[in-house]
């Protein structure tokens, strides 16, 4: 192959410049100012800030309302990623019987994907509305008198669903592109050797579909810890009393309606390094291990 | 081991086209019987409907026996060698092959012998571990034969099992498939649109032209005596010469009025004439043909030209002295096959 040069040794440089300026100005630079920021303790009125070392850490290990966020964080995260993605297959694998090759369907069904995040949370709460949403309603059918935004519990419930009802549609798509990419040949070979349909799922669509999977699955994580903030603000009428917050959430509470810079820097670094440690494990395990030709 | 009966099966596929026409027809046990067909004829069609991948539209599929028409693939007691072998990439070779036995519930000391028994016919021993990706194209070929003759089903069927391999390598196979049908004796239903491996593979062949079967017999009989234009012009390669001729004054006729054969009873009308190149006699006879090129293929010799302003081919043996020109040949009464200017069936 032939390699391409360049006789001016700055014009690639400048080529790479608008690219390298926002990456720093709206990443590296930020992140630089959070790290800095979580080792010291600032006064809210800008008149100075003290050097802290790792108090500000500290103070977040030792707060039981950070921990009980996180633990929160935790549950919140598997649980949408869970059903996301296990509704989503669900309904991949029962479209793609009937859809195998039509296009128009996709499209159509992508919409969804297109509902802004406070839409979504907005949405959530005439869903859940106290006296007449629909959700609401149904539950009381049976018996579960559901108090969004005053019940803990019944909060972090509706939290739940709307997320999973915004993310579905995405990993829908994404399956059933990878279920419809699979040869037809191959789920034929498999249905003469295999007469269970749920075997057969499970020994070859689903190791086939493993791909789309593990990118779906590193695409959710990441959605239901930081593209959730709107929709929980939208739930929580920017008001969060002792209601459930995500860790994402908690930093903007900290910093904005708090005032606690170097506390909601230092939250904002943990998530950081969450984040590094998300992208880590998908570039060695998955990338690494998960792929056919 | 099996034998399979058709009775008037046919498929009308949701879009409303009939890709087979009703369809009847008997496998008997042990046969190697091979569908073929140009693209399109529904070859694959009528194989899917045998295996239960594809609904049948109407008529009975009996295996042994037993209507099966809404039986599952799974339960048809078959094995399919499909033209992409079909492996599961994310499974090793051997696990490839025992995945139809581990469903079935064999025990595993069976199937683990069982694999290693049709690895070494197969010669894929050594390479047991790997994945499909791993292998050229005529091992994945020999794993999907793997896969079908541990099931020991009553019937095997191949949809162009052959045709991603390159020429020689599909010589080579088709002598080893061919050979392990005859070890192994069970029935086997073949699709190919290749009227070479048809020839050297069928105890019969079925040659399937829109949907419907043009005609059933021995690979001798559709070759000597094709039951219409079309078998005559399929099967073979040159194909069988046919020639615009007619019945007249107590004659077959050439259109310039050579006389090539005296007419049966009588008649009159247009007809196709057919000739197969290797029966044309050079050298001698009533008939004039312009010799327009030579082709050598080494063993013997196709002239190419025309016979009474028709194409036509003749073969020439390798000693002859064949130039191109005006020769004098004889179309030898016994190799004259005629057939229906406008059915193109053979009268
Ligand atoms: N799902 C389908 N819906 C409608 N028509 C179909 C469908 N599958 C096949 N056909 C049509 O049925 C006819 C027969 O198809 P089939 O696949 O049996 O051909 P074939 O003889 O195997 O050809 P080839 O040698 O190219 O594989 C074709 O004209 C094809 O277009
Ligand atoms: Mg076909």
């Amino acid at each position: 192959m032939k390699r391409a040069g360049f006789d001016n040794p700055w014009l690639p440089i400048l080529l790479l410049l608008p690219q390298l300026s926002i990456i720093c100005l709206f990443f590296y630079w930020p992140a630089w100012q959070a790290l800095r920021s979580s080792f010291f303790l600032e006064d809210p009125f800008g008149f100075g800030e003290t050097f802290v070392g790792l108090q500000n850490y500290t103070r977040l290990w030792d707060s039981p309302q950070y921990m009980k966020n996180a633990w929160f964080t935790l549950w919140f995260s598997f649980l949408v990623t869970f059903f996301s993605l296990a509704i989503a297959l669900l309904l991949a694998v029962k479209a793609d019987t009937v859809l195998r090759g039509a296009r128009t369907y996709r499209t159509l069904l992508m919409w969804v994907y297109a509902v802004a995040p406070p839409v979504a949370g907005f949405i959530a709460l005439i869903l859940f509305n106290q006296r007449w949403g629909p959700l609401t309603e149904a539950f009381a059918q049976f018996g579960w008198l559901l108090r969004v935004r005053l019940e803990y519990f019944d909060t972090a419930f509706a939290m739940i669903v709307a997320s999973v009802w915004k993310q579905v549609p995405v990993n829908f798509i994404f399956f059933l592109s990878g279920l419809q990419s699979i040869p037809r040949a191959v789920r034929e070979a498999a249905l003469i050797d295999n007469r269970s349909g749920i075997s057969r799922f499970w020994t070859v669509t689903f190791p086939l579909l493993a791909p789309t999977g593990f990118f779906l699955l590193i695409i959710n994580i990441t959605y239901s810890l930081f593209d959730t903030f709107g929709m929980i603000d939208t739930i929580l009428r920017n008001n969060p009393g002792d209601q459930p917050v995500t860790l994402v959430y908690q930093v903007y509470l900290d910093g904005f309606r708090g005032q606690d810079i170097g506390g909601s820097s230092a939250q904002s670094v943990v998530l950081m390094v969450l984040v590094l440690a998300l992208t880590v494990f998908q570039f060695r395990l998955v990338e690494r291990r998960i792929h056919y030709t | 081991m099996a034998r399979v009966t058709l009775d008037r099966v046919h498929k009308v596929y949701p879009n409303g086209f009939e890709a087979v026409r009703p369809t009847s027809f008997q496998i008997e046990d042990g046969e190697f019987l091979v569908l073929v067909g140009p693209s399109g004829c529904g070859k694959s069609t009528l194989l899917r409907m045998i295996a239960g991948l594809e609904d049948i539209t109407g008529g009975t599929l009996t295996i042994d026996g037993r209507e099966v028409n809404s039986v599952g693939p799974a339960d048809r007691d078959i094995a399919m060698v499909f033209q992409n072998y079909a492996l599961y990439p994310h499974m090793t070779v051997r696990r490839n092959i025992a995945y139809g036995l581990a469903n079935r519930g064999t025990p595993r000391d069976r199937i683990a012998a069982k694999v290693e028994e049709a690895a070494r016919m197969l010669n894929l021993t050594d390479h047991l571990d790997r994945k499909p990706a791993q292998l050229s194209g005529g091992q994945r070929q020999r794993v999907a034969m793997g896969r079908a003759i541990v099931r020991d089903p009553a019937l095997f069927l191949f949809d162009e099992p052959l045709s991603n391999l390159d020429a020689k390598l599909r010589n080579q196979m088709r002598i080893e498939i061919k050979a392990l049908q005859r070890r192994l004796g069970v029935t086997s239903i073949y699709v190919t649109h290749d009227q070479v491996e048809a020839m050297t593979m069928a105890d019969r062949i079925i040659v399937l032209n829109g949907g419907v079967i043009e005609q059933i017999g021995t690979p001798a009989e559709i070759y000597h005596s094709p039951a219409s234009t079309f078998v005559a012009s399929f099967m073979g390669a040159p194909p069988m010469n046919l020639i615009e001729a007619a019945f007249e004054t107590g004659a077959v006729r050439l259109p310039d009025g050579t006389a090539v054969m005296d007419a049966p009873g009588g008649r009159s009308g247009p007809i196709t004439l057919g000739i197969r190149p290797e029966d044309v006699r050079l050298g001698r006879g009533s008939a004039t043909f312009d010799v327009a090129l030579v082709e050598e293929l080494g063993a013997h010799r196709l002239l190419h030209g025309k016979l009474s302003g028709q194409p036509f081919t003749a073969h020439a043996l390798k000693e002859s002295d064949a130039t191109t020109g005006s020769h004098r040949i004889d179309l030898p009464f016994e190799a004259l096959a005629l057939f229906d200017r406008e059915t193109g069936m053979r009268l």
